[in-house]
């Protein structure tokens, strides 16, 4: 029972938690991608970005003397959300709306947006340097340690409690984006640009409507996203830039353009990393007892060394374009 | 007063023009078909009506207004509506929501159109939760009309709505059209199947390299020798 | 179109002579040895990229390579490694690795054993499950061993001369372009980037880790140069330092040059002809039969060799490996903003573009300091009080220009300063 609670704390808990960081980066990658048909590399930004605006607003609150019972952090997330949607409008009017009118090629966008991705972490690390700062300076981060000796486990299942607000949020978030694009108008007609682009103007679709309210929901959930992984570790400026690539893989692996593919690639990346480094002898240690001597489990038995956990995602990606670059989920193939 | 009315229309994909002085005149009882040989600007014709492309001369004016180089999302409000040739199917949704797709300019309830598409196709009645792309090709080309006439469309125009289809399907996708058109909706088509097509026609144009080069009503167009021998292959 | 590119060389010369004059010749001297090495480096992506209209986002990972190729070929001999158990230990994990090989190559052919369909793909798996668990059971101890005290830290150089250093840093890096050319060319643009940069980051976590190989974050120096060093020269003092960069300079030219000029050469022959086909109209040149992936993996490849040289040359001028210098931002991103703003498809603009952007790069940090400065004295003579950190923020101001650059050229001349003259084919 102690090997299984030690289990769940370091993959469950640990995966589900990247797992909902990769899978909000990764809708709003895909999102982008189905629309206007380019990788949006500075969606890392996005998130960066975002992530200090919650963490300006959350020190003005607490300036401001408002408290809460919950993390700072997540108070202030809706409006950081906001103010990160505007941003992401206007990186779009700025910088890709020109290049697409002159009729640009997709290639030429993504060198875009790693421009756009220079320059907003040159800002951000202009603004705020090169350190790292943490949204709980002044108030703690609650624990939680759930004793479970009733069930004859020595240790408690600990979870801190910006990781169960964020598996909360992020399922939440789930669920509204599915109701947005199942239920609404706009939604329908964000699926229908994503489907046929061509179709959807002929229909009248009002493409540019859609191709705004993309880039708010990709602002939204890339603020969502980079302030959880804020509060989980610590805010830097390259934050996100340092996990574009295993976001990218969750979108890659459940197929671009798809957003369910991309929640589900997110989990799997997330799980993936955290059992790929995961130190097998702690749970199959009761076997030494029974093991011959030449046979006793080494102190760590895990897949892969832990320096390599960002490798996991990357070989997955690889592995992905490879074996099959619609995404395991049925992707669409353009 | 022509429901549309195209005068000396000029314009092309960039380079050189397309068209060269394309005239062409509905009335909202008609059904016009355009014929030609591949290549002579049918189908740029009907985007150049929706903005699809740049009209660098003449006018299009519908319901009485200049609408040359207006785009789709000011155009179907208008009344106005188009099937394109290929690829007129949203293929991951299913075919209700590519019926609302159709409705998305309109403000109103859409309910009743919904109904009297369904009506006029009920295998898409029977199908309406169904992924678009899982239909047979004539269901499919069903489904792109009753999308286009989701926004009660004033002139409804089908690009080649019988390509690939198989000759009963082709009886049956221009009854349907006929249908249409006496519910007063007028239709200004492209077809392949000439013979067939003008049969029906109230009004014919036959194009060629960009510009008229016979206009009359479809049995007319038939019965003259000129065009029977050059365009419907003797 | 060449006065256009004359006036921007000698442009650019009297930028030079400017930097040489506020900053001094000792910096001037070496920026100018590393805009050489970098010119080599963007010459590779122009090919990939500019000729073959090949995406590769994964530049940093070549640099790597090369630079970790020309430290263990003139590194000095580690004798304490050689008379040690670890060359031992390390055939051990070959013969390991060879016999994962084989395995993973056995279950790829099981189909002629009559397994087909998802039972050869679970066999597939296996095997490479199987391939790792043997190979990384003998790396891991050797490693392990190495790297304590009595297997000598790490293995150490060869002692061989630097030149070979980089010429094996080329084929280091072609070997390896090779296999990931093999099997990314295939994909379309956004993925082959993104596959690209995935691999760049395997390789840089591997060498970076791979402390019995590389020394890891341990750094490497000091690594010798392929030319006489600055106290090789009698009388030491600036004048040595300049005659000895001097000489590293020539050679870095020299090796730009020959460069230029076989790549001139082959592009102006039939080969470029097929190249251009290719890259214009991918599927009519398909259709004509002309092997495209073969090309493409033929441009690919040669891209990645001055890559791994420019690389090596980098590491052999600076004297250190140090692994976790390697940034995408660096090392990939800069290298496309030079080929970009320069010209793509034209190799004197990605020369141009690459001393161009380098010079900009190494400026932007003193020069933000130099405006820093002013509006801190301003500012605090107006009570505002002076900027904080100005040092570290300058260091941080070359990103943003960067990122600014590359946003004015693709806005305002998408084609770069040099652009690629057209050739009308017979
Ligand atoms: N998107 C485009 N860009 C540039 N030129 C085009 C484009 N589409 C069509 N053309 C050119 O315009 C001309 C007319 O094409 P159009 O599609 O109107 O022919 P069509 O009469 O509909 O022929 P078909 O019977 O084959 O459908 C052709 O020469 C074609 O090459
Ligand atoms: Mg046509």
């Amino acid at each position: 029972m102690t090997e299984l609670i030690f289990f769940i704390n370091q993959v469950v808990i640990s995966g589900a938690v990247l797992g909902c960081i990769y899978a909000l980066g990764a809708v709003g990658i895909t999102l982008v991608f189905g629309i206007l048909r380019f990788a949006h590399f500075a969606h890392s930004e996005l998130m960066t970005s975002g992530a200090f605006f919650a963490f300006l607003l959350a020190g003005a609150f607490a300036a401001w003397g408002i408290t809460a019972p919950i993390p700072m952090g997540f108070v202030v997330l809706p409006i950081a959300m906001v103010i990160s949607a505007i941003f992401a409008l206007g990186i779009d009017k700025g910088f890709y709306a020109p290049l697409r009118k002159r009729g640009a090629k997709p290639v030429t966008l993504l060198i875009a947006s790693i421009g756009v991705t220079l320059m907003v972490q040159g800002l951000i690390r202009l603004f705020f340097g090169a350190g790292s700062y943490s949204f709980f300076e002044t108030e703690t981060k609650d624990v939680f340690r759930v004793d479970l000796s009733a069930f004859g486990s020595t240790r408690p299942l600990v979870i801190t409690e910006p990781q169960l607000l964020m598996i909360v949020v992020t399922a939440l978030s789930v669920i509204a984006l599915h109701l947005f694009l199942t239920r609404s108008r706009l939604g329908k007609a964000m699926r229908a640009m994503a489907d046929n682009a061509d179709l959807a103007q002929v229909s009248g679709i009002n493409t540019a409507l859609v191709v705004r309210v993309t880039w708010i929901i990709a602002g939204a959930l890339g603020c969502m996203a980079g302030t959880m992984l804020a509060l989980d570790v610590t805010l830097k400026p390259d934050l996100a830039f340092n996990i574009i690539i295993p976001i990218f893989a969750a979108a890659i692996v459940g197929g671009l353009g798809q957003a369910y593919g991309a929640i589900a690639g997110g989990l799997l990346i997330g799980f993936a990393e955290s059992l790929a480094v995961f130190n097998w002898t702690m749970v199959l240690r009761p076997l030494n007892a029974i093991l011959p001597e030449w046979l006793q489990l080494p102190a760590t038995l895990a897949f892969v060394p832990t320096e390599y956990k960002l490798t996991v995602a990357f070989v997955i990606l690889v592995v992905t374009l490879l074996v099959r670059p619609t995404g395991i989920f049925k992707g669409a193939s353009s | 007063m022509a429901l549309i009315e195209l005068k000396h229309v000029v314009g092309g994909y960039g380079g050189a023009p397309i068209l060269n002085g394309v005239n062409i005149a509905i009335e909202p009882h008609d059904i016009g078909v355009i014929v030609g040989p591949n290549g002579a600007g049918k189908s740029t014709t009907l985007k150049a009506i929706f903005g699809l492309l740049k009209v660098t001369g003449g006018t299009i004016e519908f319901g009485g207004e200049n609408v040359a180089n207006s785009l789709p999302d000011r155009l179907v409000p208008k009344g106005l509506s188009f099937v394109p040739q290929e690829k007129n199917v949203f293929t991951s949704m299913s075919v209700e929501e590519n019926l609302e797709m159709g409705a998305f300019t309109r403000k109103d309830d859409f309910r009743a159109t919904m109904a009297w598409v369904y009506e006029m196709f009920p295998v898409l009645a029977e199908k309406r939760r169904q992924p678009a792309g899982e239909l047979s090709g004539g269901q499919r080309q069903m489904v792109a009309m009753g999308r286009a006439l989701m926004s009660k469309p004033r002139l409804l125009m089908l690009d080649e709505p019988s390509a690939g289809l198989s000759p009963r399907y082709v009886i049956e996708i221009f009854e349907t059209i006929v249908r249409v058109n006496k519910e007063g909706v007028g239709i200004l088509m492209v077809e392949q199947n000439a013979r067939q097509a003008l049969a029906f026609a109230s009004k014919g144009f036959v194009l060629a390299s960009g510009q008229n080069r016979f206009t009359g009503t479809g049995p007319e167009l038939i019965a003259d020798p000129e065009v029977a021998k050059s365009f419907l292959g003797g | 179109m060449i006065q256009r590119s004359l006036t921007l060389f000698a442009g650019l010369f009297a930028l030079i002579l400017v930097i040489g004059w506020v900053m001094g010749l000792p910096f001037t001297s070496s920026r100018l040895v590393e805009a050489a090495a970098y010119a080599l480096i963007a010459l590779g992506l122009n090919l990939q990229w500019g000729y073959g209209g090949l995406f590769n986002f994964g530049i940093m990972g070549f640099l790597m390579v090369g630079g970790f190729a020309v430290t263990f070929i003139s590194y000095p001999v580690n004798p304490q490694f050689w008379g040690a158990d670890g060359p031992w230990l390390l055939g051990r994990a070959l013969l390991a690795f060879f016999a994962g090989a084989l395995l993973v190559l056995a279950a790829r052919q099981s189909h002629r054993a009559g397994i087909t369909g998802k039972w050869k793909t679970v066999l597939t798996v296996i095997a490479w499950f199987v391939a790792y668990c043997i190979y990384r059971s003998q790396i891991d101890p050797a490693a392990a061993y190495i790297e304590s005290d009595a297997g000598g830290k790490w293995v150490g150089g060869l002692g061989a001369h630097p030149v070979l250093g980089w010429l094996f840093g080329g084929v280091l890096a072609a070997a390896i372009a090779y296999f990931v050319g093999k099997i990314s060319l295939g994909l379309r643009t956004d993925y082959l980037a993104i596959a690209t940069i995935g691999i760049s980051e395997i390789i840089r976590a591997l060498i970076k880790n791979m402390d019995w190989l590389t020394r890891g974050t341990l750094t490497v120096s000091p690594i010798p140069w392929p030319v006489p060093l600055p106290d090789a020269y009698a009388g030491g003092g600036q004048p040595a330092l300049l005659l000895a960069r001097g000489g590293f300079l020539l050679l870095a030219i020299a090796v730009l040059a020959i460069a230029i000029l076989l790549i001139s050469r082959a592009y102006a022959g039939p080969w470029g002809r097929m190249m251009r086909a290719i890259r214009d109209n991918h599927i009519a040149s398909a259709s004509m039969g002309k092997n495209v992936t073969a090309r493409q993996l033929e441009i690919f490849v040669f891209g990645s060799v001055l890559m791994g040289i420019g690389g090596a040359m980098l590491v052999s001028f600076v004297q250190i490996f140090d692994p976790s210098s390697y940034q995408p931002i660096n090392h990939t991103f800069l290298i496309w903003v030079m080929v970009i703003v320069g010209g793509a498809g034209n190799n004197w603009g990605a020369v141009f573009g690459a001393v161009l952007i380098w010079l900009i790069w190494v400026i932007s940090e003193p020069l933000a300091k130099a405006v820093f400065d002013v509006v801190s004295y301003w500012s605090s003579t107006a009570g505002w009080g002076a900027i904080p950190d100005i040092e570290a923020r300058s260091a941080q101001m070359r990103v943003f220009v960067l990122g600014l650059v590359i946003t004015i050229a693709l806005r305002f001349a998408p084609k770069g300063l040099i652009p690629e003259v057209v050739r009308r084919e017979g």
